[in-house]
Formats: structure tokens, C-alpha cells, sequence
């Protein structure tokens, strides 16, 4: 039986939770309930650097990497409540919730101090790079290849699914450094790719369902990385990888990044003696209690320094579930049409978060990988 | 956990273990009071694990209440979590904590309290035939009492506990209601004891899965199986986490109490639902029969969630709560919660 630790009554982060809503509060006064319905994809390098000037990045990482040395429930109380606000959190996000702790972790001592505290400063674009046209659910058949030549590595490739390829300064490229797909983990590499100055390398935009570009395909054509480039171990990257998705799939973006919804859904409902609405209301209110509860639990684990994979999985689950079942719920309890264009703010918003919807169960790991993980943790597999 | 914590819930687990073997609990619902289990229980000091003060032992809050969760792994069939709530509002209110199973009357049950005393009628009373005393609210006070109530044999809930007819009149010590309401004090043991009930659930599917061969291999080696294991596991981790949000909120006397409790009845109601179909769903024939353990689980589960508080009160009060606030207002009354 899986338990989640009770989170600890933390003092300093309730006061830090004050600090950070006046902050937003007038940081990001002027966006749209649209905008705010937009959090994970906004992307606005200043505000970023903004909240880095704050020390709120990097939080909990050693002074010396331009960290703060703060505890994990500090870091969540910041993630929920620029979250919760529908702060644009797509120019910083990444970096900081994944990329810089696998470099802390596995990567060189040179990487850590040039890289780190740009990312704590709210000033280093990151993308992920390990999704492929015939590599998805299954990483481990990943096919992009990088071969030791003099001084360094040629790639050759193509990742898909790349969030902000784009926009970023770096890569972390998840790849083969020995043998062939059959073998599974074993042999691959994590590689550190400038996005800026990496020749060989192009990136094609991917729109999305709603029209939008953040995703792209990127092609490696014998692209030249430096020696410097490898993160950690040469043919270590399957458990390496597998870290980086435990920081991935651990945090509330896992139930918050629909927020704004339920937000609008409740002014729309406000005071109302509808029994159906006021049933469905506190139904969604316990849900989000309660993943919250877990999420924190969570927190509290990493805090512990444990193993939090298969929580982070349950957590996860059960977020894409909540999310995924709010724009069905709004259009149950509000007669109208989703427009985008619409000058009422829950028409628009639960446009755009219907349109969003289905990535919910796919991105970071779909469910059916998830719960594979979680019958994993409960020894049954 | 402390060490003494750990200890006591270490104890009361093989404590539970040892008296509510198959026999006692196939007894239990047929209507025999497992005595050998209750002076167990009184003997480990069961009934005052949760008094705070003098009158007590002095075990943690939060503690104490997981004992409770204890006694939900084994649907004990005793007025035991009624007891350890009654004796600690009793004590906290000033009063003398009694001998013997308490159960709980709460507001609006057609008992009221007048100056000289308690009068009225009050249905499905958990375990009344039992009760040696009676906690009841009116108004704003408690009442505890001791001696002048009949009770009528009503029936039992879906688990076969004991829900019967009570009539009061007569003398009572009053104190005003100290902390929670009795409703939402029942409501909350009701919800430790329901995460308990659904750990088992969890417990005994995964150990059926994994015994129980079909087409030459475990059942735990197939996907559909360890999918909707997962699931299964994922509803119980929120039943889990929304009872300890209720119990975490109680023990620090938040004034969010009744929230946190109305959330985790709602989340648990709803997780019960869709674990006893996995659950069952799992085991096949066997689990539906009347001989597995399984139903244990079942039924109190099904009983437990609508007792104090159906399901759907509990889930309106908290959408009436959630709609009191503005779009700026509801972040902030979440996080308040915890
Ligand atoms: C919005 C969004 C952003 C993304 N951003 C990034 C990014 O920045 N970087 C990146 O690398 N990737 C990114 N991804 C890709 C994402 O990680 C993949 O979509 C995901 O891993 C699934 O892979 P796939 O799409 O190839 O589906 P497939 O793996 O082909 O799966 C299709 C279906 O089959 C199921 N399935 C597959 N294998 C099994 C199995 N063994 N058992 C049962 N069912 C199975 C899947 O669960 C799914 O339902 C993003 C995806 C989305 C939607």
C-alpha cells in the first residue's frame, strides 16, 4: 500500500505564499482571464526574470549554483501560486523543474556553474528532447544516434513533440551512444545541445489542434556537439532520464493547468441555489482539495530525499482526470457555446481549455504508461 | 509517527488482528457483541486515545486518530470510533468521561436539550442497544447521559451494525459544544475509518491477483488487471489523503474543520464508489459471496459513507461553502483549507 506523508504546517512558506500573491498581483494585473486560461504555454521571458529576481527559482538548489538553499514546500508554494494565478510560466518552467536538477544531479561540474544560475535567474530557455516519430510511450526505442568523433559527438536524428524548440537556448536530448534499439536501455546518453549555436540542427514547427505553435520537430543531420555537451555517464541516460520524468511528473502544474476554468466557472455560479450546481461545485472542490493534499504529499517526500516516482504517477493520474473532466462538467451547468473569440471570459476560457484537454493524458507520460508505473510500485508487475 | 505512536498503532493492529478473526465478525452480524474484542479494546485503553488532558493518556492527536483508521483495516464491528470521539469532546467540554460504549446524537436528530434535562425520539442511532451513555447536541451545548433512555432494536445498516430507536427523558449534564459540531465529529471518524476499510480493499485484491491463476498465468501479469489496479490504488491514495486532510485540520483545531471534513466525505464517498467496483470486479465470483472477506469491506464502506452526513449533503455543503467566493476569492479559501 502506497502512503502519502501528511505535508508538515509550514510557517515560512505560508508567509512566503503572502509575498508571492502580492507580487502577481500586480506583475501580471493586465492579463486577460483568456491569458491567464494560457499559464503553461505563456511565454514571457521578462516576467520570468522578474520572479528570478525574486529568488524564486531554483529555490531549493545550493547557494553556490545561484540557488536559495529553501525547502520544497517553499518551491511549491511558488509553482502553485503563479499556477493558480495563471502566470506565464512557459519561458522558465522547464529549466527550473527539470532540466537544472538533472544538471545538478548528473551533470559536469562545468555545466552546473555556467547553467544553473542563469536558470535561477530566470534567463535560460530549456526543451526537452526525447519524444521520436517511432519513440513515444516507448523511449527506450529511441533511434536519434550520436557517434563519437574527435573532440566530440555527431547527432543524427529527429526528435518530435518538442515543446518551445523554438524559443530554447538549450536541449537536453535524450539518444544513442552505443549499439542499436534492440538494446534497450542500455547505451544511451544524455547530451547538453546549445539551440543557438549547433550547426547540422533545424527546428520545424508543430501546430497544435487549437492552430497554435508550441511544439516542433527537430532534425539532427550530423550535427556537431562538443565533447562538453554529455551529461553524466556515457550510457547511463536511461536511469538518468527516468529521474528527470520522476521531477516532471511530481508537481501541481499535474492538476493546476486548468485552474482558470474552474475559476470562471464558479464566478459564473456564484451564490447559486442551484442544487445540481452547488452538488458539482463541491464535488470539483474536494477533488482539488484532496490532489492537492497528495501533491503535497509528494512535496514532502522529495523534501525527505525519497523515491517519489509512483506517487508522482498517482498524482498525475488522477490530475489529468480532474482536468480533463472540467470543460465536460462547465458545459453541463452552462448553457452556451465555447468561443474563443467570445467577450464573456468562461466562453473563451473553456474554449481554450476544451481544445487543450486532450494533451492532458499524453504529455509527460500518457495514462495507460502511468498506471503501468503505479501496478510497478504496488509490486504487481 | 513517535515512537509510542507507532508502538500503540503497532498494538491495536495485532490487537484487531488476533479478536476480529473470520468467526467473531460472521457472529458479529448476526447480531453478537464481540466482548472478548471490546474489553480488549478497553484494556489497551482504546475508548480514551483520543481524550486530550487529564482524563486521558495523553497520545497525540493525530496519533490517536490513526488508531482509528486501524480499526476501519478490520471494519471492526464495535461502537469503538464512536467511543474515542464522544470521550474526547466529553472530556474537552469539562465533563466526566464514562464507562462503557458512547454513541453520538447529533442536532436535528429529535432529541432537545431543556433546562432540566433531554426529551425526544432520535432513528438510527449506531449501536443504541449498546450504549451505556448517550452524547447528545442541541442548541449549542452537549449533553451527556448516562441513564433515562429506552432503546428499541431498529435495525442495521448494510454491514449489519446495529441502528436503533432511541427515546430520551430524563437528566443531563450540559457544557457548551466544545470545537465541531457531533455531526461533523462522526462524519470525521466515519471518513479515517472509511481510508482504513479501502487500504484492505486494496490489500486483499492485489493479494487475490497475484494468487489467482487463469489462462496458465497470475492474473497480475495482465494489463487490464494492473490498470485497473492502478486505478483502484489511486482512489484509495485520495481517499487516504483526504482523511488525513480532515484529521491533519482537527488536530490543529483549524477553523476550516468542517471544510476539510466535508471534503474528504465527498472524495472518499465517490473513491468508495469506484474502489468496491474494481474491487469486486477483480476478485470475480468469489468476492460476491458471503463467505469472502471481502464484503466486509463492502458493505461498511457502503454504510459508512452516507452515515452522519449522507454523501450528497456533505458534497452540497461544500459546493454552498466554494460558491460563497469570487473568482479571487477561491484560491485563497483552498489553500486555507490546509
Ligand atoms: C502538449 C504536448 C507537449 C509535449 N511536449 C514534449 C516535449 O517537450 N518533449 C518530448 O520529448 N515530448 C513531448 N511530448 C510527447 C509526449 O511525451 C508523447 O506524446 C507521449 O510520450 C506519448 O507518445 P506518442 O504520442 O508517440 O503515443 P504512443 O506512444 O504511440 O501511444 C499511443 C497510445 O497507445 C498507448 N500505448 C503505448 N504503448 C502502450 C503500452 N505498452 N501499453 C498500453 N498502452 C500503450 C499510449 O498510452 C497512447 O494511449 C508532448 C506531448 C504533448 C501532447
Amino acid at each position: 500500500m502506497l502512503r502519502f506523508p501528511s505535508p508538515p504546517r509550514h510557517n515560512a512558506a505560508e508567509q512566503l505564499r503572502g509575498e508571492v500573491r502580492e507580487f502577481l498581483s500586480s506583475a501580471i494585473a493586465t492579463r486577460t482571464p483568456l491569458q491567464r486560461a494560457e499559464s503553461w504555454n505563456g511565454f514571457d521571458r521578462d516576467f520570468s526574470k522578474a520572479l528570478g529576481a525574486r529568488g524564486w527559482l531554483g529555490m531549493t538548489w545550493p547557494k553556490q549554483y545561484g540557488g536559495h538553499e529553501r525547502s520544497a514546500f517553499e518551491r511549491y508554494v511558488v509553482v502553485e501560486e503563479t499556477l493558480a494565478a495563471g502566470a506565464p510560466v512557459s519561458a522558465h518552467w522547464i529549466a527550473e523543474r527539470q532540466s537544472g536538477p538533472t544538471l545538478l544531479k548528473f551533470g559536469t561540474e562545468q555545466q552546473r556553474e555556467e547553467i544553473l544560475p542563469r536558470i535561477a535567474a530566470g534567463d535560460c530557455v530549456f526543451c526537452i528532447g526525447m519524444s521520436e516519430p517511432d519513440s513515444g510511450s516507448d523511449l527506450a526505442a529511441t533511434r536519434t544516434r550520436a557517434e563519437r568523433v574527435e573532440s566530440g559527438w555527431r547527432v543524427t536524428g529527429t526528435k518530435l513533440w518538442t515543446t518551445n524548440a523554438h524559443k530554447a537556448d538549450y536541449m537536453i536530448l535524450f539518444c544513442r551512444t552505443s549499439g542499436t534499439p534492440a538494446d534497450r536501455h542500455k547505451g544511451t546518453s544524455q547530451l547538453l545541445i546549445d539551440m543557438r549555436g549547433t550547426e547540422g540542427m533545424t527546428v520545424r514547427p508543430v501546430l497544435d489542434l487549437a492552430g497554435q505553435h508550441h511544439f516542433n520537430e527537430v532534425h539532427f543531420n550530423d550535427a556537431f556537439v562538443p565533447e562538453t555537451a554529455l551529461i553524466g555517464t556515457e550510457g547511463a541516460g536511461w536511469n538518468q532520464v527516468m529521474s528527470e520524468l520522476a521531477f516532471e511528473r511530481s508537481g501541481p502544474e499535474r492538476f493546476l493547468s486548468s485552474i482558470q476554468l474552474l475559476l470562471e466557472l464558479i464566478e459564473a455560479l456564484r451564490g447559486s441555489d442551484s442544487e445540481l450546481a452547488q452538488i458539482t461545485i463541491g464535488r470539483l472542490t474536494a477533488h482539488l482539495l484532496t490532489l492537492r493534499q497528495l501533491s503535497r504529499g509528494v512535496a514532502a517526500l522529495l523534501e525527505a530525499r525519497e523515491d517519489a516516482s509512483t506517487h508522482a504517477a498517482i498524482v498525475k493520474d488522477l490530475g489529468a482526470t480532474f482536468e480533463q473532466d472540467l470543460p465536460e462538467i462547465a458545459r453541463s451547468l452552462i448553457d452556451a457555446e465555447p468561443d474563443r473569440q467570445s467577450t464573456r471570459d468562461l466562453l473563451a476560457v473553456l474554449a481554450y481549455t476544451m481544445m487543450s484537454a486532450p494533451s492532458f493524458s499524453l504529455r509527460g507520460g500518457t495514462r495507460e504508461i502511468l498506471r503501468g508505473i503505479i501496478a510497478r510500485g504496488l509490486g504487481v508487475r | 509517527m513517535s515512537d509510542t505512536g507507532a508502538l500503540l498503532a503497532d498494538m491495536t493492529e495485532r490487537l484487531l488482528a488476533e479478536h476480529f478473526d473470520d468467526n467473531v465478525m460472521r457472529a458479529a452480524r448476526t447480531g453478537i457483541w464481540p466482548q472478548a474484542g471490546w474489553d480488549a479494546a478497553v484494556e489497551q485503553g482504546l475508548p480514551l486515545a483520543l481524550v486530550q488532558g487529564e482524563q486521558g493518556f495523553d497520545i497525540p492527536l493525530g496519533e490517536g486518530l490513526a488508531l482509528i483508521r486501524t480499526l476501519g483495516r478490520h471494519a471492526v464491528p464495535l461502537p469503538l470510533a464512536e467511543t474515542m470521539i464522544a470521550n474526547a469532546m466529553i472530556a474537552q467540554a469539562g465533563l466526566t468521561v464514562p464507562e462503557g460504549p458512547v454513541t453520538l446524537v447529533p442536532e436535528c436528530s429529535g432529541i432537545v436539550l431543556r433546562q432540566d434535562g433531554a426529551s425526544g425520539e432520535a432513528n438510527r442511532v449506531a449501536w443504541g442497544r449498546d450504549a451505556r451513555a448517550l452524547l447528545i447536541e442541541s442548541d449549542g451545548n452537549i449533553a451527556l447521559m448516562t441513564a433515562g433512555f429506552d432503546v428499541a432494536e431498529q435495525g442495521t445498516n448494510l454491514a449489519h451494525m446495529p441502528r436503533d430507536l432511541v427515546t430520551v427523558d430524563g437528566p443531563t449534564e450540559v457544557a457548551p459544544l466544545p470545537g465541531i459540531s457531533l455531526l461533523e465529529a462522526g462524519a470525521l471518524v466515519r471518513a479515517l475509518a472509511m481510508a482504513g476499510a479501502l487500504e484492505t480493499l486494496v490489500e486483499l485484491t492485489i493479494a487475490h491477483v497475484t494468487e489467482r491463476v487463469q489462462f496458465g498465468r497470475p492474473l497480475s501479469a495482465f494489463q487490464a488487471i494492473q490498470h485497473a489496479l492502478a486505478r483502484l490504488a489511486g482512489e484509495a491514495a485520495a481517499a487516504s489523503a483526504a482523511a488525513d486532510l480532515a484529521a491533519d485540520a482537527f488536530a490543529h483545531a483549524s477553523p476550516q474543520t468542517p471544510i476539510a471534513i466535508a471534503a474528504a466525505r465527498t472524495r472518499i464517498s465517490e473513491a468508495a464508489g469506484g474502489a468496491i467496483g474494481i474491487a469486486h470486479q477483480l476478485h470475480g465470483a468469489i468476492g460476491f459471496t458471503e463467505e469472502h472477506r471481502l464484503h466486509w469491506f463492502t458493505t461498511a464502506l457502503w454504510s459508512w459513507r452516507d452515515e452522519f452526513g449522507s454523501a450528497v449533503w456533505w458534497t452540497r455543503r461544500l459546493g454552498v461553502e466554494s460558491l460563497r467566493h469570487s473568482k479571487q476569492g477561491f484560491w485563497p479559501f483552498v489553500t486555507s483549507v490546509s
